[in-house]
Parts: structure tokens; sequence; C-alpha cells
């Protein structure tokens, strides 16, 4: 089982009838930084939720270390990955940072001791150690956007999952951010438009289009290809 | 529903009509002395601030947290809404949000809706308030003052509009008092728990994040001095009214008739022909198999004509 | 991951849709009254009235299914009135353990409520489905609701769906990290209390997001010229088939609420 992420023949279709995935398959071997491209609507982030179960599987596999991603094995899928919504806000929902990083490993149920080691740990990674004891609220959106890293980070995934990492952050704190995920030791996949980004960082992309996987290969390759970019709506 | 925490949205058809205009009149009254408040504190503010808040807590009734076995606890958000704003800004806020859920989502009845618009907006907002401000006055501004009074005020103005509730509806000879009270309350002693753990949460995070807001909240509303007191007569006048009419439901009982009575007294003007029977239809059974047919050659009719023009149409 | 599904209004180009919606407001809310009015055991005017909003329903095109699973709302709050059954003196139909009986005069108050209800809800659905919320704000406007009531009412409307949109993202952001460890010996979910104060902490954040937008609101609204004061455009007249359809409704409602008072009263 070389594969932390192992998606076949996936296919949702959401109630109004728009279909924002079909046939979707995708591996994602340990240690992989996959970047996800495509126009707004391509079914990035439906793709993205499907990883732990928020959108319910309709049709095809999705296993995450080995889990089948569905009923009882919910709760499990949900610590392996670490899934980082685009707006921070909406992840820091705590009085405090603290409250907020310690919200996984407190839900686990792990003793008050490893709790409070996690946290630390996650906020050192994200070099926000000294931010513990900050009220959210008044953050930069650079400064959330790392703790809402962290919030993950803390839960120990096997997966990181991002979806537009750096929208909304100024030149100086899209840097900080960049530099810090290529510091982590994780697997990850992130959806992003930020192209720049995406051939500094990740090896390897897969691009979608009207929920389908349309490319998917090196990223100095597909980043090379004037035409395959123009025809998804990517031009650089 | 998604936002309906608590079975308090008294439908259309559950209360008689003079206890839901006496509601309303009460209602209407109070709305009025907030706006005026309101508008003297937030100017051309208002609209904004009020709808937008409107709209949050109509949203974040919809925050839930697993209590146990499936079941879960919600927000209302009166008390919430009296805490961070004070009291008559906290009325029209749940007004707006009661009339929606109305309007909108058949939660809660229209001609009833002075009668939730009461319970929910007013007297959740007044109980809230004198909750708090006992608290504020007993701990001397302190933060077990703050902490304690925002669980307390949220309990309080579920669990006393609960009653209002059920005193309503006994009133209205939907439900007897003596179940309706204790049953009424007895689930609203419960969910009054979620609402002032969920207030709790929201306050201290409000408390970090912001303090000033609490402060202006606590201040603007000095002046209201006789708010809290109102409150405190809403609150205790149904704390003891309730059990007392739970244990003699034939006092309410007589209440009601006298309503009844009331309205008999106004129907000499209608019954002009009081003894009259109308040929044919003396029965009462011949007259509602009549009915039935009527209606159903009324429904059959429109259904056929829906037919015919479709068939027109398509062709 | 819209609210959309929020909104209950369906498009439609049935003559119900075409109908004013102040004639629609009136007519629903003079409808509901006469529901409540009508006697307890006055069955065939609830008949009447009955088939009144079904064929209201069969014209505005929805189809009667949905009507039905809308009007269900009601139903819970049946229970409160269940004590009637055995609680009103009147003739036993059916004696129960306990000493208890359900009598004729309990079982007749009983139905004439939840049917009251029920149809009342329909009423009201009807509105609500066959009226954008626009419409309907400008015929609480032209019924005198106070015009800074109607401009924060048209304020929620438009941010409700912002705002739940709002919650949906924290509460599908809390599931993401819901999660069990991997060592079976410890219980996932944490203390009520704990859950119940990050569900106050959503509350809270979004209580101050609002406040914040609200500021920025005000500020677009004074960018705009507004100063306080609620202005819009005079409404179009009614047609005459919208005064036609006003008056032969509440000629009907009134003359069989007099029936019924006269007849069971």
């Amino acid at each position: 089982m070389s594969c932390v992420v192992e998606i076949r023949d996936l296919s949702f279709t959401y109630p109004d009838g728009h279909k924002a995935l079909d046939h979707i398959t995708l591996d994602l071997a340990h240690g992989e930084k996959v970047a996800l491209v495509g126009p707004n609507g391509a079914g990035k982030s439906t793709l993205l939720l499907h990883l732990n179960g928020i959108l319910p599987r309709q049709t095809g596999e999705i296993r995450v270390s080995g889990l089948d991603v569905s009923g009882k094995n919910l709760g499990r899928v949900r610590a392996l990955v670490g899934l980082v919504f685009q707006s921070p806000d909406d992840q820091l929902f705590s009085p405090t940072v603290f409250d907020d990083v310690a919200y996984g490993p407190i839900y686990q149920g792990l003793p008050a001791e490893e709790v409070r080691q996690r946290v630390q740990e996650a906020l050192e990674r994200v070099k926000m150690s000294e931010y513990s004891s900050r009220v959210s609220h008044h953050l930069s959106v650079g400064e959330k956007k790392r703790i809402a890293i962290a919030t993950v980070l803390s839960m120990k995934p096997a997966v990181l999952v991002l979806d537009e990492p750096t929208a909304g952050l100024d030149p100086r704190a899209r840097r900080t951010l960049i530099e810090l995920l290529r510091e982590l030791p994780i697997t990850m996949i992130v959806a992003s438009h930020d192209l720049p980004m995406v051939r500094e960082l990740l090896p390897r992309t897969v691009v979608m289009d009207q929920g389908r996987i349309v490319a998917d290969g090196p990223t100095a390759t597909i980043l090379s290809d004037p035409d395959l970019l123009a025809r998804h709506g990517l031009e650089q | 529903m998604l936002y309906s925490p608590a079975p308090m949205h008294i439908p259309d058809g559950f209360l008689s009509i003079p206890v839901a205009i006496i509601l309303w009149i009460l209602s209407i009254a109070l709305i009025a002395i907030a706006f005026r408040r309101v508008s003297s504190d937030l100017g051309e503010r208002e609209v904004p601030v009020m709808g937008v808040l409107a709209a949050a807590i109509f949203a974040g009734q919809m925050l839930n947290f697993s209590v146990t076995g499936g079941t879960s606890g919600h927000l209302l958000g009166a008390a919430l809404a009296t805490i961070l704003l004070g009291p008559w800004a906290s009325i029209l806020v749940l007004t707006c949000v009661v009339g929606i859920q109305a309007l909108i989502f058949q939660d809660g009845g229209l001609v009833v809706l002075g009668a939730n618009i009461f319970n929910m907006a007013i007297v959740g907002s007044f109980v809230a308030y004198a909750v708090v401000r006992l608290f504020q006055r007993l701990s001397g501004g302190r933060r077990w003052g703050i902490i304690g009074g925002s669980f307390a005020a949220g309990w309080a103005s579920i669990f006393i509009a609960a009653l209002a509730c059920a005193l309503e509806l006994a009133l209205s000879g939907t439900s007897p008092a003596n179940i309706a009270v204790p049953a009424m309350g007895g689930i609203h002693a419960l969910i009054g728990i979620g609402e002032g753990l969920i207030t709790l949460g929201a306050v201290t995070l409000v408390l970090a994040a912001r303090p000033d807001l609490l402060k202006s909240g606590q201040e603007h509303a000095r002046a209201t001095v006789w708010v809290w007191v109102t409150g405190g007569l809403i609150t205790l006048v149904l704390a003891v009214l309730s059990p007392l009419a739970s244990s003699h439901p034939d006092g309410l009982e007589w209440v009601a008739e006298q309503a009844g009575f009331l309205e008999k007294a106004r129907e000499p003007g209608l019954s002009i022909i009081p003894d009259y029977t109308f040929p044919g239809i003396s029965n009462e059974a011949v007259a509602t198999i009549l009915a039935g047919i009527v209606g159903s050659l009324l429904v059959l009719a429109v259904a056929l004509l829906v037919a015919y023009s479709r068939r027109r149409k398509s062709t | 991951m819209h609210a959309n599904f929020l909104d209950p209004y369906q498009e439609g180009t049935s003559p119900v849709h075409r109908l004013d919606a102040r004639i629609k407001l009136i007519l629903v809310i003079a409808f509901i009254l006469t529901s409540a009015l009508t006697p307890a055991g006055a069955w065939p005017i609830f008949t009447l009235l009955l088939s009144l909003v079904l064929s209201a329903e069969l014209l505005s095109d929805l189809g009667i299914v949905f009507f039905m699973k809308r009007a269900l709302l009601a139903l819970p709050f049946v229970l409160a009135a269940l004590p009637l059954l055995v609680t009103v003196d009147g003739v036993v139909l059916l004696a129960l353990p306990l000493g208890l009986s359900i009598t004729q005069q309990g079982l007749e108050r009983f139905i004439s409520i939840s049917l009251r209800s029920w149809i009342s809800v329909q009423a009201a659905v009807l509105l609500a489905s066959t009226t954008t919320f626009p419409e309907i704000l400008h015929a609480m406007r032209a019924l005198g609701l106070p015009r800074l009531m109607v401009a924060i009412i048209g304020l929620m409307w438009r941010y409700l769906f912002v705002m739940v949109d709002e919650v949906l993202r924290m509460l599908r952001a809390r599931t993401a990290r819901s999660g069990e460890s991997e060592f079976s010996g410890h219980r996932a979910g944490g203390t009520i209390f704990w859950r119940s104060q990050v569900a106050g902490g959503m509350a809270g954040s979004l209580f101050l997001r609002s406040l914040e937008r609200s500021d920025r609101i005000y500020h677009a609204m004074l960018a705009r010229g507004y100063d306080g004061e609620i202005r819009s455009l005079p409404q179009p007249g009614l047609r005459p088939v919208d005064w036609l359809v006003l008056f032969i409704v509440l000629l009907l409602l009134l003359s069989l609420l007099v029936l019924s008072r006269i007849l069971w009263g």
C-alpha cells in the first residue's frame, strides 16, 4: 500500500443536477506534493470535500491510507485528512489560537498533556508559537492562514489538503506561506489558481475542467504547454 | 427544519382570536418603543446594523452541538442579542427573525405572529436583560457576573418564554394548563441549558476579542431601568403564575370561558336568524356531505381548468 | 454549497403567481382569520375552506404533493393539543386505562384545531412559494408596515444567504476536524460542555463578523447617498382583475364565516 489517497472512478452530481465530478481517478503516493488546477467550477473544491467524506460519495471509490472513506471509517479518515478551507475565518471559531489548534486533538479524546504538546508542535511548525494565547479575531489574513494550517497539523494527518492557500495574501505573507509549505514533510494536495506558486512548490500537477481530469503529469511539462493551459482558461 | 431549534413557534389555529389580538397589540406597542430607542441610539446606522444582525441571528440558529443520542443543542439568540446589543435592539432583531420565519418558512403562524413575537422577541429579551442586570449587580461587574449571567440569561429567556407560550395555549383552550405548563416548561428547562451554554460560549469569545462591545452594551442600557424591572416582573409573574395555573387548571379554564363568553356576547349581531335552519341542511351530516360535494366540485373544476389551459398552451 | 435552497419561492407563471402580492397577502391573512374564527365542529365550513386552498394550489401549477410536504411542518405542534382528547368533558367515545377517556367533544376540538392549523399552513406556503420576496416586501410597505421595518427586513433577506453560507462553511470546517484517534482507547467527541463552547464560539465569531460587515455596508450606503431616509418608487396600481379577485374571495370568506357562526356558533 504505497498510496496515501486512492480515488477510482469517482462521480458526483449535486442535487440541482449539476455534475461536479465525472469519473475521477487519481492516486497520491506518500510524500507527494500535488497541485490541482483548473477554472472556477471545475470541481476542485468538490473533489477536496470528498477526501474526508464531507460530501458523501455517490459512485466510485475513495481510500485514504487504505481506509474506505465512508460509514464507520469517517471518524478515522477525518483525523487522517487535514483539510484547510479557503477562508481561515471559517476554520477559526474559538476564542484563542490555542483553543482552535487544540480542537482536533480534544475531539479525538487525547489526554490533556498530549493535547498541549501537539498544539505546541503544530504552532512551531507554522512558526507561530508565541501566538498561542492570542485572539484569532485580531490576526492578519496571513497569520490566520498559518494558524488554520496548524489546526490540522495538530491532528497529525497523513495528507494535508489545502484549498487556495495563497488567496488574499500580500506578497510577503504569500512568500512566508510558500516557504512554510515547502518545509512540511507531508503528503499534500493543493487546489490553486496561483500558478507561480505551483511551479515553485509542487512537482506534480493535475488539471481539472468540467468535472474531469484533463491532464496529469510533472508540473514543468504541464505549465510549459500553452495550448493546454489556454484550453482550460489557465493562461499565465 | 434546519433552523427550528425548539417547539416554540405556535402555528395558526392554536390560539384563540382574542388571545392573538391582545398579544399583537402588546407586541406592536413595544416594537414601537423599541424603534424609538434604537433610532436615537444608532441613528442612520440602524438599518444596516439591525438588518445584518437579524440575518446573523437567523443563521446562528443553525449552529448546533450534539448532546446525546442524536439530539442537539441550538441557539435561539434572544439572550445573546440582548447581552451584546441591549434589550431594545434585541427586540427589533428578533422580531425580524420571527417574522421572516413565519412569513417565508411557515415556522409559526401569521395571525398568531404577534404572540410568537411576544414570547420569543419581547419576553425573551426582557427576561434576559433582567437576569444579566441582576448578575451584574451581584458580582459588582466582575468576570463571573458576565459568565454566569450569560448562561442564566440564556436559560431563563427560553424557560420563561416557554411558560408564556404554555399559558397562551391554555388561555386559548387549546391545551389544558396542568399539562401544557409542566410539559412546555420541562422540555424547555432542558433546551434552555443548551441555549445558556451556547450563549456563554459566544459571550466568552466576544469578551476575548472585543471586550469593548460588552461594555458599551452595558452603558447605553443603564438608562432603561424600567426595562429590567419589567423583565424581572415578567419573570416573577410567569414563574409564579404558571405553577399556580397548572395546579388550578380550573381557574384558567374559567378565564378562557370568560373570553369565550365575550366572544359569544358579541354574537347576536351575527346570528340574525338564530334558530332558523336552511331547508335541507337542517341536519349536520347532510350539510357536511353537501359541503364535501361542493368542495370536490370546486377543486375538480379548477383542476379541469388548469388541464384545459395547459393543453391550449401546448398546442 | 449555497444556501439558495432556503428560498421557498418556486418559479411560475400561473394565475396565482401573477396575482398582485398585496392582494395575496391580504387574502391569505383573511383566510387564516376565517379558519381561526370558524367554530369547532363546523365540518362543512372546514371542508369548503380546504377545497378553496386546494383549488388555489392546483391553480398555482406547483402540484398538490409539494404543498402537502411543506404543510407537514406544523404537525409536531399538534402534540400540544393532544391532551384535549381526554380532558374535555362530554360523551365518552373510548375508555382508556388510568381512568382516562376520549370524549366526543374533546375529539371534535382536537380535530378542529389540527384542521385549522393544517389549512392555515397551506395558505401560508402558497403565499411564500408563489410570491418573490421583493414582492412581499412591497406588499408589506403597501399595507402600512413602517418603512424602517421594511428596510431592515429587506437588508436582512439580502444578507440571510450570505450568513447561512458562512454558518454552513463553519460547520463544515468543524466536521472536517472532528476525527477519531488511531488509538482505540480514546473516546472521540470531548465533553458536552466543550462542544457547546465550540458552538458558542462560532456564534460569537458570526456576531462579530456581522457587526463588522454592517459597518462596511453602512459605508457603502453612505457612499451612494444614503441619509437615513428610506425612499422607494411608487408602486403600480392594481389591475381590475386583482380587485375582482380580492372582492370575490373576501365576500366568499365572509359568507362562510357568517354561515359557520349562525349554524355552529
